[in-house]
């Protein structure tokens, strides 16, 4: 009978058969690290991969309005993970499409600081922790899916994957996204810190009765009614829990297509 | 979308429920996601706030409700009523924990229908009632068998398009009973329900009262997860080997049957082999922690008790059962690309790790599994399926399917996308490779490394030179040789033109006899380099690519010279008379005249011969070594006897 550990272990060997896969057949590529738990856990699995190294940069493409707990955690782990660690700013608000909804445009910023992040340093792949559970259209993605020469997702048009082949063959220009985590759930994500005793941004657990599901920009992103201030109390929460993962990032409730329009763009 | 709440009675504890793939295929049109939507639904799985965004998507679009929202959520697909790209949702059963697939139906879309099931460890295929059997019901059958997807519920939707008529059903079930079962797919039964107004699907429906079956939540709930093939024979195909620090690992998945620590193990198609020393983990295990074995599923990184050269591609297995190392593969395939699959199409063949050019020199039977019709055709066309021969421009590891599901199926690439994917019917053409003997044991030598030093003065190393011909390698080589003799050193010349006299007579100019006449002179130099010895190679070696093999191969102590002496003084030497053939066609592919030569861009060394005299270039080649202290004792200039 498959136990709990069992189901973790066939998950992380899967993110790191990806993992190598990726670094086997792509020349520049780069971590997103978002600070998040999710991007947490895709540190930890690349360390396992590469045997307690991460042979290729982290990049943070940074906003410059995550919350100082984020920051913080970003300077103490890059220096004690040993990461080569690039940050990268977005560009102002002012330069985003004004026809996009508030948040939805401030969230566009992340997009564009990504492409010239990209641009500087010639990456041809990034390995992004977005999950399929998350979000539907994220539901949709490919392990390895390639993107156009403005960082664009033809969605219409994804090359088949099956067998754990990838597409990895791109024109010069573009890029390549790298989803080792997308076959996880939030559950799954939690469960695994947890066993692997990964360190954890104090905001995910609760205060005065409220706590962040997800972590993302701090004037977009809200907390939940949450009494779990453990790894535990949180897994017990999730078992019941109706209130989607994303429902505290406001851009993904301006418009029935607001989500979609920013990752056909280039968004995660 | 977050949905892990689930109001049905739970009889398995979390922690040990089975997770299951389902994959929902069939006709476009016919209900799949609606049924997925109802699914979710039904079992409590969908937040009252959803229902409500579902309700005005549907209401915004003039359409009643809509469950198949839920799943296609682009706007194209909501504005199409269509589902363009495959998707999964988590859902529960009672003893389950499963992954619900959404494909697509449409035929523009097989290519994502195939991405979806191939995940699949079961499947339901959906039939509208009112339409009955269509093409991509017959195709989905078919792809379903090909992608090896062996538990199959067949559910007939939207019964109440035919008033819940049991003749309707029976005649649906009898003709896609029988298609299955032609093809080897045993349906394990027959659903009728309604996606739509719910009947059957959670709950029996009282308008079927002549149905006593399973309803579909019955049916996920009796799936069961594809066992790791555990008890296969051992095939690791290597991803990749690293050396991050001192350590060197050859890493990769294990696909089927189990790896222990201790044991002969042999890499295909080069047949080389090893004994598996360290299993390689982190956080680094506490001493006496380390794996010693690892099972079927494993993330691998491994050591080995020799230095041997092995790279990306190959396939670790056992010597008693080693998959074939294949130049010729019968595949039955199915393809996608626009353009079609033709008798000389050129493709890139991966097989788990490996890739290799493949050139189609047969097809054999085609199949349209829509209207399932075979057919004589020399091309398969787009959606199609059929059987090809494919010659493999370089040996990969291969099994056929039968023997082995994992290592015995092929994904095809044209331009550069994924374009088709099959089973390896038979191996055609598997050399039963150039393998060492069975049992090996590698003797090693009765010396020390320290008493070959003690006695030759100097360790052993690979001095690879590589150039035009004619610009004066061998001379070079020769006078070095020499030198070294005088002071007592055991310097080896190993001369490309010579070697091709007898160990590499069987080889000729092409590429691939290039690339491999390389090979063996850096396995034999390798050799003698640990047996002490100094070994000078002169050979053209125009492949940049080549070269990086010979280096990978020797490892330490090799230094690339380029014997960098221009074409032109070449040609005006032209020791040999070759230039004068090439010039007047008698040669073809010669190097430097109509074969290219890729100059090494970061040699150890540069010799510009023609500015130097020959003892100058011999100074320079001994200071190399010295300076990188193979020398053990002092080897002064001074005391030069030969030149
Ligand atoms: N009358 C009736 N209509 C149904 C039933 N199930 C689904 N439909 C309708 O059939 C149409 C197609 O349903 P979908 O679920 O989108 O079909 P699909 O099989 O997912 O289609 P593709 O994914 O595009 O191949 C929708 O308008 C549904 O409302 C049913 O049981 N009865
Ligand atoms: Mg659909």
């Amino acid at each position: 009978m498959a136990t709990a550990d069992d189901r973790l272990d066939e998950l992380e060997a899967q993110s790191i058969y990806i993992f190598r896969e990726a670094f086997a057949r792509m020349k520049r590529m780069a971590l997103l690290w978002s600070l998040g738990k999710d991007s947490n856990v895709m540190i930890w699995l690349a360390r396992k991969a590469f045997l307690g190294h991460v042979p290729f940069p982290v990049l943070h493409v940074d906003t410059g309005k995550k919350f100082k707990e984020m920051y913080a955690f970003r300077d103490h782990y890059g220096k004690e993970w040993n990461l080569d660690l690039r940050v990268d700013p977005c560009p102002p608000l002012e330069q985003m499409d004004p026809t996009l909804p508030p948040a939805t445009r401030s969230a566009a910023r992340k997009t564009e600081g990504l492409k010239l992040a990209l641009e500087k340093y010639g990456f041809d792949a990034v390995v992004a922790g977005i999950r399929r559970d998350e979000e539907a259209t994220r539901a949709k993605e490919r392990v390895f899916s390639p993107r156009g020469l403005e960082g664009d997702w033809n969605v219409r048009e994804q090359p088949p994957e099956f067998w754990d082949h990838f597409n990895a063959t791109l024109p010069a220009g573009a890029h390549l996204r790298v989803h080792p985590i997308l076959h996880w759930t939030e559950l799954d994500i939690w469960a695994y810190t947890k066993r692997e005793g990964i360190p954890v941004i104090p905001l995910y657990f609760s205060k005065d009765g409220k706590r962040y599901r997800s972590l993302g920009d701090e004037d977009i992103t809200f907390p939940v009614k949450s009494e779990a201030a453990t790894i535990d109390e949180i897994l017990l929460e999730l078992a019941t829990t109706k209130v989607p993962e994303r429902s505290g990032r406001a851009m993904d409730h301006e418009a029935e297509d607001s989500f979609e329009r920013l990752r056909v763009a280039g968004y995660l | 979308m977050s949905v892990n709440v689930m109001t049905l009675p739970l009889s398995v504890p979390a922690a040990d429920r089975p997770l299951v793939r389902i994959v929902i295929v069939g006709h476009v049109d016919h209900g799949k996601s609606t049924l997925i939507g109802r699914l979710l639904h039904e079992t409590g799985g969908i937040p009252a706030q959803k229902i409500d965004q579902l309700k005005a998507m549907s209401a915004r679009r003039g359409m009643p409700f809509e469950w198949s929202f839920l799943l296609d959520s682009l706007q194209a697909e909501r504005d199409q009523g269509i589902t363009i790209d495959t998707s999964q949702i988590r859902f529960r059963t009672p003893s389950r924990d499963i992954i619900l697939i959404d494909a697509p139906g449409h035929a523009e879309f097989l290519r994502n229908m195939i991405t979806g099931a191939a995940q699949a460890d079961a499947a339901l295929l959906l039939i509208d009632a009112a339409e009955g059997v269509r093409d991509q019901t017959r195709r989905h059958g078919y792809l379903l068998h090909l992608l090896g997807v062996k538990q199959v519920t067949v559910v007939v939707n939207k019964m109440d398009r035919v008033d819940f008529a049991e003749p309707a059903f029976r005649a649906i079930e009898s003709e896609i009973t029988a298609y299955l079962a032609d093809l080897g797919v045993r349906a394990s039964t027959v659903i009728p329900i309604s996606a739509r107004e719910g009947d059957g699907v959670s709950e029996r429906g009282e308008r079927t009262p002549w149905y006593a079956g399973p309803t579909v939540l019955e049916a996920l709930d009796g799936f069961e997860p594809a066992r790791a093939p555990q008890d296969l024979a051992l095939r690791l195909p290597v991803q990749a080997v690293y050396k991050f620090d001192d350590r060197r690992i050859v890493a990769g998945r294990i696909e089927t049957g189990s790896l222990k620590v201790g044991e002969e193990i042999v890499f295909q198609p080069s047949g080389k082999t090893a004994v598996v020393k360290t299993i390689e983990s982190w956080p680094v295990p506490a001493a006496g922690k380390e794996k010693t074995l690892l099972n079927a599923g494993a993330a691998a990184a491994i050591t080995l008790d020799r230095e041997i050269f092995v790279e990306r591609g190959e396939i670790v297995s056992t010597p008693a059962s080693r998959p074939h190392a294949a130049r010729r593969l019968r595949v039955r395939l199915f393809w996608l690309a626009d353009e079609p699959l033709e008798t000389g199409t050129v493709v890139i063949a991966r097989l788990a790790t490996s890739e290799s050019r493949a050139t189609v020199a047969a097809v054999h039977e085609v199949v349209d599994p829509g209207h399932l019709s075979t057919f004589e055709s020399k091309s398969i066309g787009r959606n199609q399926v059929g059987e090809v021969e494919l010659v493999l421009s370089r040996p990969i590891a291969a099994d056929p399917h039968g023997l082995n599901p994992r290592t015995g199926r092929v994904a095809l690439e044209l331009g550069g996308r994924i374009a088709g994917g099959g089973l390896v019917i038979s191996v055609l053409d598997g050399e039963a490779t150039r393998a060492e003997p069975r049992n090996i044991t590698p003797v090693s030598s009765a010396m020390t490394e320290e008493e070959r030093v003690g006695r030759f003065g100097h360790e052993g190393a690979v001095v690879w030179l590589t150039g035009l011909s004619g610009s004066g390698k061998s001379t070079l080589a020769r006078a070095l040789e020499r030198r070294l003799f005088h002071r007592g050193g055991m310097a080896t010349l190993l001369d490309g033109d010579t070697l091709r006299a007898g160990l590499n007579s069987d080889l000729g100019f092409s590429d691939a006899d290039r690339a491999e006449n390389n090979r063996r002179l850096a396995e034999v130099a390798n050799f003698l380099k640990n047996l002490g010895h100094l070994v000078l190679v002169a050979a053209v070696s125009p492949s940049a690519a080549a070269r990086a093999k010979v280096r990978a191969i020797v490892g330490d102590r090799f230094f690339e010279v380029h014997v960098a002496t221009p074409l032109d003084v070449c040609e005006a030497r032209d020791p040999k008379g070759l230039y004068a053939k090439a010039r007047a066609g008698e040669i073809r592919g010669f190097t430097g005249i109509d074969a290219p030569y890729e100059a090494p861009t970061a040699a150890e060394l540069v010799i510009e011969n023609d500015k130097l005299d020959p003892s100058a270039g011999v100074d320079r080649l001994e200071a190399m070594l010295a300076q990188a202290g193979v020398f053990r004792r002092p080897f002064s200039a001074g005391d030069d006897a030969g030149l």
